[in-house]
């Protein structure tokens, strides 16, 4: 008895709940269906892998998430408490880099952070430098945007995103421009903040390797309309490494099942 | 240092061609006064504080009417780039009006408002108002939306982006706005000055009618010379910096 309740004691709680969530993009020639009842539990601390063709209404889940849109049916819980707009709790990073280019690393950091109530300037530095640390771009505390490479934009991106210490971490394919070197960097990094700062990570992508190295789970979507059509639990150690022989049997699986999917839907279409 | 040297040989040689020009008389002295009767008549009105005088009534009259279209012309840019009804009613105003001539104020200015500073004052408005709402209407539908929705997620509030981040995300848009604004605010300043005699004060506009009143060529280029200046001084002062600083933030300067 004492040993269920301390199991039931140590399941983290859901952070998230995607309840029922169908979204459909209306243009004047016609109507699509971009997701469909959509459900969904993501744990504390749980990273997650969305992956599927481009189109899936994958993103468009993200953003509903984000608060930045609004689900034409269906709600989503954070914490318990409906989503109804942008929250600092579920910060964003997007595809592109989307730092302010007015500004320097210094000050797209220093943005979220003005914004949170209860600090200091002087604390509000201290982050700022912490998170710049971690992404290892301390050095370059008052670089131009423009002067940054893409990956290091991407480094920047995150610790702008990380500083406000959001719960939840929302990625929108953010290493999806870059070069496969920066890239393995990335995967590396980005599991290791994720273990220290113990967020709780939906991971959007289209790379299905990608998914299967930084995702406890995987799910993988189908399009027309936007459905959960699997999902995989990745039971690998970490720190993964994107070139690990175990991991590629996971994405193998993955990318079969992806393939199937694809050929139905074609088929489908054609008859 | 080897810069400013070549700069300095070229205008040297500039004025020294001018006084050979002079000095072989091909044409009437009357109409081509040499480089040393001009700098002897803006000696003279330096001495005797006109040159000076009128400068300053000039540019009380540009930087005042300057910077109330700005503060105008801001505002109302954002505001027809927000809502859409601004779009369809001040928008449309402002795009005819900006296509007008900033010149073809000045009759409707004298009527209105007589012989006044008013009315010099509205003339310059008029030339930088427009011109500053559609180059900020068009700044901010330039501004990836990404911007703002990032802006969002950090908890910025409507107000807060829209002052934070919309605004300076235009900037490179506002500051060539202003810039043209500047030109034509410039130019029609100095045409109704040319044009009218406002008893409040001569500015240089003035100096230069009654130089062709007197037929004092020297005076006529003296004070065209001292108009082309002022509007190099306010180029690498008023706006210099901001390029600058725009092309360093922005990386869109060339090497």
């Amino acid at each position: 008895m004492m040993a269920v309740h301390e199991e039931l004691q140590n399941v983290p709680p859901e952070k998230l709940v995607v309840e029922g969530v169908s979204k459909w993009f209306r243009t004047r020639r016609a109507t699509m269906h971009a997701l469909d009842n959509i459900s969904l539990n993501i744990r504390e601390g749980e990273f997650v892998c969305l992956v599927g063709p481009s189109g899936c209404g994958k993103s468009t889940l993200l953003n509903i998430i984000a608060g930045l849109e609004a689900p034409d049916s269906g709600r989503v819980l954070a914490d318990g408490k409906p989503v109804t707009g942008p929250g600092r709790d579920r910060m964003v990073m997007f595809q592109e880099s989307a730092l302010f280019p007015w500004l320097d690393v210094m000050g797209n950091l220093m943005f979220g952070l003005k914004l949170k109530p209860n600090l200091t300037n002087k604390e509000r530095h201290e982050v700022a430098e912490y998170y710049l640390q971690l992404v290892g771009l301390q050095s370059f505390l008052h670089a131009n945007i423009h002067e940054l490479s893409g990956g290091m934009k991407q480094r920047v991106a995150l610790a702008r995103a990380l500083a406000p210490n959001p719960r939840v971490l929302l990625m929108d394919e953010p290493f999806a421009a870059l070069d496969a070197m920066t890239r393995e960097q990335l995967y590396r990094d980005i599991q290791e903040i994720w273990q220290k700062r113990r967020k709780t990570i939906i991971f959007v992508t289209h790379n299905v390797r990608e998914a299967a190295c930084l995702g406890d789970r995987v799910l993988l979507f189908s399009t027309h309309p936007g459905r959960i059509q699997e999902e995989f639990g990745i039971g690998l150690p970490r720190a993964r490494d994107i070139n690990s022989v175990d991991l590629a049997k996971y994405s193998a699986q993955i990318t079969r099942s992806l393939k199937r999917h694809l050929h139905l839907e074609m088929a489908e279409a054609a008859g | 240092m080897k810069r400013a040297l070549m700069i300095l040989i070229f205008f040297v040689a500039l004025i020294l061609i001018w006084e050979g020009l002079f000095r072989a008389r091909i044409w009437s002295p009357v109409l081509v006064p040499g480089p040393l009767s001009v700098g002897r008549y803006l000696d003279g009105a330096i001495l005797d504080g006109t040159l000076w005088h009128a400068t300053v009534v000039t540019m009380r009259r540009l930087l005042f009417g300057y910077f109330l279209g700005i503060a105008c012309g801001l505002p109302l840019g954002l505001l027809t780039a927000r809502f859409k009804f601004m779009e369809d009613t001040l928008g449309i105003v402002a795009l005819g009006l900006q296509t007008l001539p900033s010149v073809c104020w000045v009759p409707l200015a004298l009527l209105w408002f007589g012989q006044t500073e008013a009315a010099m004052m509205f003339v310059v408005i008029m030339g930088t108002l427009w011109s500053v709402v559609i180059a900020t209407d068009n700044g901010v539908r330039t501004v990836p939306p990404i911007y703002a929705q990032a802006a969002r997620t950090m908890g910025s509030s409507q107000f807060h982006t829209w002052v934070t981040v919309i605004v300076p995300a235009s900037l490179p848009f506002i500051v060539s706005g202003m810039k043209q604004g500047w030109a034509f605010a410039w130019r029609s300043l100095m045409a109704a000055e040319i044009y009218v005699t406002i008893l409040s004060g001569f500015g240089l506009g003035h100096l230069l009618h009654y130089g062709r009143e007197l037929n004092a060529m020297d005076q006529v280029i003296g004070i065209m010379l001292v108009i082309i200046v002022i509007g190099l001084l306010a180029d690498k002062i008023l706006f210099s910096p901001w390029e600058r600083f725009l092309h360093r933030r922005w990386g869109t300067m060339r090497q």
